[in-house]
């Protein structure tokens, strides 16, 4: 009996963490070994079948690094990031503060706004594909009602880019408004009322309170959004496949195009420009992490 | 507050949700159009003359993809829950050593952009003879879900008061049979979010989908979709039926565990 308290509740304890282990094991350190062996061969689809590429070190990422296309989809990459979270989030937290104070309706509106982001991802973007479609798309008919010219959303390469970030912002709205409307739920409500006293106004209290208070929520918010934002495919994929040319591709739909969107797959460049976006997604990953535990701490 | 500016704020709210959804509107209105006038321009805000045309296209070419998704979601969800809930638990409760170091995995883990993991799988695939296949589709699917079921059966079970399992120990009752007539049980809200999400995840996977079972006979609704975009671009009201359809467990969640949904976003914001 003695015995098995000692070594029973450790044992019973590995036996119930085991299967995430060898889950993480087969079913992500696999598949990321895999990826970066991928991306040191010359792994042609013969090869790949088989398994006797060449090994070629880094000749791949020196490949990728050097091609027209890449300095293209670093700064889609950086405009589509950048520009999507930036107005996720201003947006976000605009409604956030707007549904802070209880109204009628209030908590039925606020589960709305979640649609977005519960519907799947094919279902959104195509939705905006019609809409923004050139000839019969609402969005063009609501412009012209207004006296514009046709524009070419998704065909044109002035616009592609924009059509994608405004039905990612779009989407992303949902994830900031719950995030932020959480955050604000955490600052103390007569902190706000003794402002109103001292006759702070609206934006001063949003200005002095409000946003100092919800910083470290902001910047966990931010640096997620960075995150996901930087791996995003499908919704680019399903509105204009990158492009044309390569006006809207990204990093991530670079990848996704090497190694599936074409007849002729290069999976060991595609391997390539994903270890390079790994290494990003991690950089700002740690970044939020490091953040975190901080926060926990103080 | 007074009662009239509240009001005025409801108002002012019902205009920001409608603009909101304004594209979910669309698709609704775009299903039901006629396909003779799809093209009007300008397009018809209201379906003048709803037709369910769109609706019988899905009916005639789309079930067999959504018994696939159902199918698929389904076995997610078993994935999910076998490995992540017992997880939880012994991160939560057993906390064996190497307890952080998988908590940290888990949140790196869902730092790895979809498009390294399906190209990983597909190589891991190719070799196994796996692509194609349901329950390689489903195990694939399962790595967008499993890293948030841990994380929120570990943050839930954490909280069970240890009077309870200690009440259990004296009872003479096991770990697993703690586990499985106590802890669960108690979990149950936990269950039911993580059920819902690994569901609602795997329903809408695009991306998995359409590298690891894009010649299958057996492919998703949302590869049906996708498939029909390229196929077929005239039928946009047999499109947006489509996607009104699969939109289906997407409302059924917010309808049936909206109060779960929020707290899922925030508890793991993950995806």
């Amino acid at each position: 009996m003695r015995r098995r308290t000692a070594s029973g509740p450790r044992w019973t304890a590995f036996a119930f963490i085991a299967p995430l282990a060898a889950y993480l094991v087969l079913f992500y350190a696999y598949p990321l070994y895999r990826n970066i062996d991928l991306s040191l061969h010359d792994y042609t689809p013969r090869a790949f079948v088989q398994g006797d590429a060449a090994f070629v070190g880094t000749a791949n990422f020196a490949d990728v690094l050097s091609s027209d296309a890449f300095g293209t989809a670093l700064w889609n990459t950086a405009v589509f990031t950048l520009v999507s979270i930036a107005a996720q989030y201003a947006i976000g937290l605009a409604l956030a503060v707007f549904f802070r104070d209880n109204f009628p309706l209030s908590p039925l509106l606020r589960a709305m706004f979640l649609v977005p982001w519960l519907l799947p991802m094919i279902v959104s973007a195509s939705t905006w594909s019609w809409m923004l479609n050139s000839d019969n798309g609402i969005v063009n008919s609501v412009l012209g009602a207004f006296g514009a010219g046709q524009v070419n959303w998704l065909t044109s390469p002035e616009t592609a880019l924009t059509s994608v970030i405004i039905a990612n912002i779009w989407l992303g709205i949902p994830f900031n408004l719950v995030i932020l409307y959480s955050g604000l739920q955490n600052i103390p409500k007569d902190l706000y009322e003794a402002a109103e006293l001292d006759g702070a106004g609206p934006w001063q209290r949003f200005r002095h309170i409000t946003m100092p208070l919800l910083r470290p929520v902001s910047v966990i918010t931010l640096l997620l959004g960075l995150v996901y934002t930087l791996k995003v495919v499908d919704v680019i994929w399903i509105m204009t496949l990158g492009g044309p040319g390569n006006t809207s591709t990204t990093l991530a739909i670079w990848s996704y195009r090497r190694a599936f969107g074409t007849g002729q797959p290069d999976f060991s460049q595609a391997a390539a420009v994903g270890n390079l976006l790994i290494l990003m997604a991690l950089v700002f990953g740690f970044v939020h992490l490091y953040l975190r535990r901080r926060e926990e701490w103080s | 507050m007074s009662g009239r500016r509240a009001w005025w704020k409801t108002v002012l709210g019902v205009f920001l949700t409608a603009v909101m959804l304004f594209p979910v509107y669309w698709m609704f209105n775009v299903s039901l159009t006629p396909t003779s006038d799809l093209r009007a321009d300008p397009p018809h805000w209201f379906p003048r003359a709803p037709t369910l045309e769109g609706y019988s296209a899905v009916f005639e070419q789309q079930l067999p993809n959504l018994a696939t998704s159902m199918v698929v979601g389904l076995g997610c969800v078993a994935v999910t829950l076998a490995v992540s809930a017992p997880a939880g638990y012994a991160l939560a409760k057993l906390r064996p050593p190497g307890t952080g170091t998988i908590g940290f995995l888990l949140l790196v883990a869902q730092m790895v952009p979809s498009v390294v993991m399906v190209m990983g799988f597909y190589a891991v695939y190719v070799r196994l003879g796996w692509l194609n296949t349901v329950w390689g589709l489903i195990l694939a699917d399962s790595t967008i879900a499993v890293p948030f079921g841990v994380m929120l059966f570990t943050a839930f079970m954490s909280g069970i008061p240890k009077e309870i399992l200690q009440a259990a120990k004296v009872d003479g009752a096991g770990t697993w049979r703690t586990f499985r007539s106590i802890i669960l049980p108690v979990s149950r809200n936990a269950v039911l979010t993580v059920s819902l999400f690994a569901f609602l995840w795997a329903w809408s996977d695009f991306v998995f989908a359409s590298t690891l079972s894009r010649n299958s006979e057996m492919i998703p609704i949302t590869l049906g979709i996708y498939n029909y975009i390229g196929n077929n671009t005239t039928q946009w009201n047999a499109i947006m039926a489509t996607a009104v359809v699969a939109s289906v467990p997407a409302a059924v969640l917010l309808v049936l565990a909206q109060r779960y949904v929020a707290g899922g976003v925030t508890a793991g914001a993950v995806k």
